[in-house]
């Protein structure tokens, strides 16, 4: 249930910087999601198809770029990436002492529009 | 053509959300976002809480659930205000229902506000509500392990009450590695061991609350 509000806030942000840019039909959404955030891209693509019919954004693909979250060892220096579920000790040194940071940010980057079809002519945006 | 746009995707609920911390700070309503999974003891805390507090800070209380009533009628049995919502299958409250529900609260009559969320440990630490502080209930049955399944509450967290401390034993609950796993993505959160049933350590929390409240 969590990916349906979520892809409807994309499309929302999506459709508005569309009609900021003369009404163009968007052909893809440039999404950051963080490597900790509980989003399933799969999802975001099904919900974003059935939500986007009628609108600008119809047909758009998802691309999605994972944003690392990173561990570091505050005992041996030790970087590395982390994913759900984290571990509970340093892989290098095995120690407990790490503090992990990134992999949170949720953000639309970009769309990209077609400019040959500036008039949205049988789109409208939703409300 | 590409068009550079980076906005947050959640950004129409962030601002839902500021608007209602505006009504929250007008009313000088101290505001607790409470999230935990379903049956770690929001409900139970909540009214281990009310006893605790001093009589110059009046709770209301909004209910967060899928369906029916039940918490709110727990709540509502101890003469302390409040408004169910009922999210009709979403799994988490968002700011625009909480902005709804507060037109039905007495919020110049006053000073603390809990909104306990609906029970999940995913979807509510995404969605801003408008409150001062998220309060995260952990309790000793879902075992030690949470943090590093649900990095992402733990980390929202302003305060950690870890509650059914009395279980301690029967589940063999680690709580060094629970504390482990709360650090690793929020380092200097308070963690407060609590047992609603008994009463232990309510009073400690209800404390930090207090002094949170009168800092404000």
């Amino acid at each position: 249930m969590h990916e349906l509000p979520v892809t409807q806030g994309i499309l929302d942000v999506a459709l508005t910087a569309a009609q900021q840019a003369g009404g163009c039909r968007i052909t893809r959404i440039n999404l950051v999601i963080g490597e900790l955030s509980s989003i399933v891209d799969e999802s975001i693509q099904f919900y974003f198809d059935i939500l986007s019919r009628g609108t600008l954004a119809e047909g758009a693909c998802m691309a999605i770029q994972r944003e690392p979250a990173q561990a570091t060892c505050q005992d041996c220096g030790f970087q590395w990436n982390v994913s759900i579920p984290l571990v509970p000790s340093c892989p290098s040194c095995q120690g407990h002492r790490f503090q992990v940071t990134g992999g949170r940010t949720f953000y639309v980057e970009s769309i990209e529009v077609n400019d040959e079809d500036s008039s949205g002519e049988g789109y409208s945006e939703r409300e | 053509m590409k068009i550079p746009v980076v906005k947050d995707i959640l950004s129409a609920n962030d601002q839902v959300a500021a608007e209602n911390r505006t009504v929250f700070d007008a009313a000088n309503v101290f505001v607790a976002n409470v999230m935990a999974s379903p049956g770690a003891g929001k409900t139970s805390m909540i009214l281990a809480t009310a006893k605790h507090l001093p009589p110059e800070i009046r709770l209301g209380v909004i209910e967060g659930d899928v369906a029916s009533s039940i918490d709110a009628d727990a709540i509502a049995a101890h003469d302390i205000p409040v408004v169910q919502i009922n999210t009709g299958g979403n799994c988490h409250l968002d700011a625009p229902m909480i902005s709804k529900a507060l037109t039905h609260l007495p919020l110049t009559e006053i000073q603390l506000l809990f909104i306990e969320n609906v029970g999940n440990l995913i979807c509510p630490a995404g969605f801003a509500l408008g409150a001062n502080i998220a309060v995260v209930v952990a309790s000793v049955p879902e075992g030690h392990d949470k943090p590093y399944k649900y990095p992402g509450m733990f980390a929202s967290a302003d305060i950690v009450l870890l509650n059914k401390i009395d279980l301690i034993d029967v589940f063999e609950f680690d709580v060094l590695d629970f504390r482990r796993g709360v650090g690793l993505v929020n380092p200097e959160v308070p963690i407060f061991p609590i047992c609603c049933r008994t009463g232990e350590g309510v009073d400690a929390w209800t404390e930090w609350l207090v002094e949170h409240i009168h800092a404000d």
